[in-house]
């Protein structure tokens, strides 16, 4: 459904970002967003995929009651690995590191962000944090858990605890120069005419998230910090032998990762508030409310992390008011939802791949969120906690959200990076079977949890069997769902059809640059005179704006310069 | 519980009926929410489909009754469930007076339960149906968690205090429990069952052949190994308070505060006696942290429980008087 250039077929510029230099240094070296952008793109999928292998090694073992993959310690290290894998090194910097890198710069109008070498400097972070950890991986694995809870992280584990929380704690730092590079960015380096309320939904989502990054990251890395000397030096902040309570250790973790749900799923949600419009050439509906959900968001998260836990003996009326907050940080998103429907009303909708991992995202981000109200009502959660429900629960947000919001962005600005198509059908196919994979590898889950399967068991009673082998082969069906897109994607970038300068088209500025765009993005500063997503005050995009198509009614006063 | 896909456990304690009522009725107001929306993005992505390559859509800006609805009607429901749920969550965590008192120690990777008389059991729990039960909760080295599916209860078992748990049997019959805390190498394995029985099966049950010392006599006799008796004599007259009905009773502290003597405070006077003192008392108690076991700390608390029913002595320094409607 993409309108086809009429006239010659669009040719690969003769300089970008890629061809600007050459050689090996010139990417070590390099201070591009763009450039650095790939570089995390490079090593976050690196991580993925080990990641998935642990994925893939759990799922297995866990096809029959008894499993005979693997050792009990083994399979603990496995979702260890896996959890803290997935959530450090893939969840935290994918959208943010890669598509925001790439983008930020480009949909505010400017040359590069504002913090060039810091950018630099935060992916050198990110690796050296990566090694430490896959070091603790090979020499005694970590079998700890991704939450790390003390005292048995400190003083009970016989893996390679220290390390890898010292690689944990290093990455941190990487977010935190990633998140003050996008502020400092978003205010000083907007083009002009861009202001705060013309900036793409995107660059709020961004915006928001790092708040988040540079507020909570240093709580984790203290948290961290304090652990490892527990383990390390004896001292015992949480060890009630020597006066120090376990349960501080839980605080700290949850004041900084709850928040850091949102690290992972805010950014995914900028994606959709890009695709949605595009695909359905419609502004997006309630703008501003969408914008403030990202900062409530934002800022509600940081007061519900005792909502992980209500069962460890918390005073009564605390886990009460934590319950309702829990239940108040949920509206936003709810916000966020109604109003991403709502603007496919009255749009023009096709269906290209970018759009079906939205609908996907949308389906199974509600499936999340809404399962998020049973977990956070204190009388329904006495059940479920620490079971398999609370695992599809967050699964369902933060692969059906996350993950399906970082490819479907990925898809979607594919020609903008590389300059090159994906190819349309196999993409089509591939959303669909990560669609079907998806949902038979976690709804089953849900079922476990409300009967009572306790999470991170590597054995189970027999009655559990049923919904863990179909979990199992639709862990196998969305194994192939990922590799497809790598697959693809890589041969695209090379061989694919060449995109031109915006194939959608979408009305980002980044689109209004040549694809792949040149070193300094932009030949001359634009001049922003419209409004994000506004299809109809746009001739450059050659579509047909029939007069009067504006349905009266529902219009919303004008919106001046704000 | 036949089914080829089964879902819900047995519902076998008091709460469970409540619990499952709650989580079927967000269940119900969530799957209203989720298909509306489904069915209405379905409904526009068919109808709203792009008929020709250069159609654009409307130019719709927002609308702010709508906003304002759906952000008040989830609001309004997601503060109900919320009450539903914290009303559950509250009864569940204040235990009634009426308890048969079970004290159970977690270690890595068994249970070690005991009952009142001093029966003792590993990963079993036999217990009488109709009884409210307390499961008094504490662990010799990580975090481990007591869960029962079919009463739809747990806690985390925490090293370093007492967590309580309670519940009634409503059905006879034998349950699984699981340790739902990640606690290490066998973590999926440290589970057992719990045996529901008639009363008075349950106190047949009770009285065989059981070698065990119950827990007041083997407090008794701790409380002489360690010579908590020379500072603590039973009428007061020593260099410690008198322990004779102190359970339960508001305790007035040194700085002028009160504090409910429960089992915590039991607990933190034995192993942390400085950090609460009693008013009119010297700190002069020492610390039994690294002495005394969990096990030994439950029986010692068991005795000082038992010395609940004799009179408290006139002297009895400390006890400020209970206020009305103490629990
Ligand atoms: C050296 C004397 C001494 C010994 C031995 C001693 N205590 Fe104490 N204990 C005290 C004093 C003095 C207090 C009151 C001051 C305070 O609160 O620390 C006290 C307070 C307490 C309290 C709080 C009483 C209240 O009225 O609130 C408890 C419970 C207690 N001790 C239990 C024990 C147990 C159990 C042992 C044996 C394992 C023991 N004590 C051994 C001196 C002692
Ligand atoms: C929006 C993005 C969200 C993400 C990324 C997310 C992610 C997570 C994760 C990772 C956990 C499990 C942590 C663990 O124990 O390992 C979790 C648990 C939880 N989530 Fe979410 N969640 C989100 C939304 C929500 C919402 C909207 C609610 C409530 C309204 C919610 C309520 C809860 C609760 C109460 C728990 C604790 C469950 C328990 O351990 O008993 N979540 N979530
Ligand atoms: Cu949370
Ligand atoms: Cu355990």
């Amino acid at each position: 459904m993409r309108t086809e250039a009429t006239g010659p077929a669009p040719e690969m510029p003769e300089k970008h970002y890629l061809n600007a230099t050459y050689g090996i240094r010139s990417w070590l070296l390099t201070t591009d967003h763009k450039r650095i952008a790939l570089l995390y793109l490079a090593s976050v999928t690196f991580f993925f995929f080990i990641g998935g292998f642990f994925a893939m090694m759990i799922r297995l073992h866990l096809l029959t009651p008894n499993g005979y993959l693997l050792t009990p310690d083994l399979y603990n290290r496995m979702f260890t690995m896996h959890g803290v894998t997935m959530v450090f090194f893939f969840l935290i910097p994918s959208i943010p590191a890669i598509l925001g890198n790439f983008l930020i710069p480009l949909m505010v109008g400017a040359k590069d962000l504002a913090f060039p070498k810091i950018n630099l400097l935060s992916w050198y972070i990110y690796v050296v944090g990566g090694l430490f950890t896959l070091w603790s991986m090979v020499n005694g694995g970590l079998d700890t858990g991704w939450t790390f809870y003390t005292p048995f992280s400190t003083l009970y584990s016989n893996s390679a605890v220290a390390p890898a929380v010292v690689g944990v704690f290093i990455t941190g730092f990487s977010s935190i120069l990633t998140g003050l590079n996008f502020l400092v960015t978003v205010h000083t380096m907007r083009a002009p005419g861009m202001t705060w309320f013309r900036l793409p939904l995107f660059v709020w989502a961004h915006y928001a998230t790092s708040i988040v990054m540079i507020l909570g990251t240093p709580v984790i890395a203290i948290t961290l910090g304090l652990a490892a000397m527990e383990r390390v030096f004896g001292l015992g902040f949480f060890n009630p032998a020597m006066g120090g309570d376990p349960i501080l250790f839980q605080h700290l973790f949850w004041f900084y990762s709850h928040p850091a749900v949102y690290i992972m799923i805010l950014p995914a949600m900028g994606v959709i508030s890009e695709l949605i419009p595009t695909f359905a050439r419609k502004r997006l509906f309630g703008y501003h409310f969408v914008a403030a959900a990202s900062l409530a968001i934002a800022v509600i998260g940081f007061v519900v992390w005792t909502h992980h836990m209500f069962l460890t003996g918390q005073s009564t009326y605390a886990a009460v008011a934590f319950s309702f907050l829990t239940f108040i940080v949920a509206i936003p998103s709810a916000i966020k939802t109604f109003n991403w429907t709502a603007t496919l009303f009255g749009g023009s909708i096709s269906f290209d791949t970018p759009m079906l991992y939205a609908f996907g995202f949308l389906g199974l981000f509600m499936i999340g969120g809404l399962t998020g109200l049973f977990l956070g009502a204190l009388g329904v959660d006495i059940n479920i906690h620490d079971t398999y429900f609370v695992v599809a629960h967050f699964h369902y947000i933060m692969v059906g959200g996350a993950v399906m919001g970082y490819l479907g962005g990925l898809h979607f600005w594919w020609p903008k990076i590389t300059g090159r198509m994906y190819p349309e059908w196999l993409a089509r196919i591939a959303a669909f079977i990560l669609f079907i994979g998806f949902n038979f590898t976690f709804f089953p889950q849900f079922i476990l949890g409300i009967m009572g399967m306790p999470r991170r068991y590597h054995t189970y009673p027999p009655e559990f069997q049923i919904y863990n082998v179909m979990s199992t082969a639709g862990a196998s069906i969305l194994a192939i769902g990922y590799l497809l897109p790598m697959v693809y994607l890589t041969w695209a970038a090379f061989y694919g059809k060449v995109a031109g300068d915006n194939p959608w088209p979408a009305t980002g500025l980044e689109w209004k640059t040549q694809s792949p765009p040149l070193t300094e993005n932009f030949e001359v500063t634009p001049v922003v005179t419209w409004e994000a997503y506004d299809f109809h005050n746009r001739p450059d995009l050659g579509l047909d704006v029939p007069a009067g198509k504006g349905s009266p009614g529902v219009v919303a006063p004008a919106h001046g310069d704000d | 519980m036949q089914s080829p896909l089964p879902t819900f456990p047995e519902q076998a304690s008091n709460f469970a009926g409540n619990v499952d009522a709650l989580f079927s009725f967000i269940l119900m107001t969530t799957l209203f929410f989720a298909v509306l929306v489904t069915l209405l993005i379905i409904f526009a992505a068919f109808k709203f489909r792009r008929r020709s390559e250069k159609e654009v859509g409307d130019d719709v800006h927002g609308n702010n009754v709508l906003e304002v609805g759906w952000t008040l009607i989830p609001t309004i429901i997601a503060i109900g469930i919320f009450a539903w749920g914290a009303a559950i969550y509250v009864n569940y965590r204040i235990a009634p007076t009426d308890t048969l008192d079970i004290y159970v120690v977690g270690k890595q990777w068994m249970w070690k339960l005991q009952q009142p008389n001093g029966r003792k059991e590993i990963n079993e729990l036999h217990i009488p149906v109709g009884r409210n039960v307390k499961l008094i909760l504490g662990s010799e080295d990580v975090i481990h968690d007591f869960y029962v599916p079919a009463f739809r209860v747990k806690m985390d078992v925490v090293p370093g205090r007492y967590n309580t748990m309670w519940f009634r049997p409503v059905k006879t019959g034998k349950y699984h429990f699981f340790c739902s805390q990640y606690c290490g190498t066998n973590h999926a394995v440290m589970g057992g069952w719990v045996t529901v029985m008639e009363p008075a099966e349950y106190a047949a049950w009770l009285s065989g052949e059981s070698g065990d010392v119950n827990p007041v006599s083997a407090g008794e006799r701790l409380f002489t190994q360690f010579a908590c008796v020379t500072c603590h004599l039973s009428n007061g007259t020593g260099r410690a308070p008198s322990l004779n009905g102190v359970f339960g009773a508001n305790v007035l502290l040194a700085d002028g505060s009160t504090v409910v003597a429960d089992e915590a405070y039991i607990r933190e006077s034995i192993l942390q006696p400085n950090a609460k003192i009693v008013a009119g008392y010297q700190p002069v108690m020492p610390t039994f942290q690294g002495l005394v076991t969990e096990e030994q700390i439950g029986n010692l608390t068991a005795y000082i429980k038992s010395l609940q029913s004799q009179p408290v002595p006139a002297k009895g320094a400390g006890i400020a008087p209970s206020p009305a409607g103490k629990k």
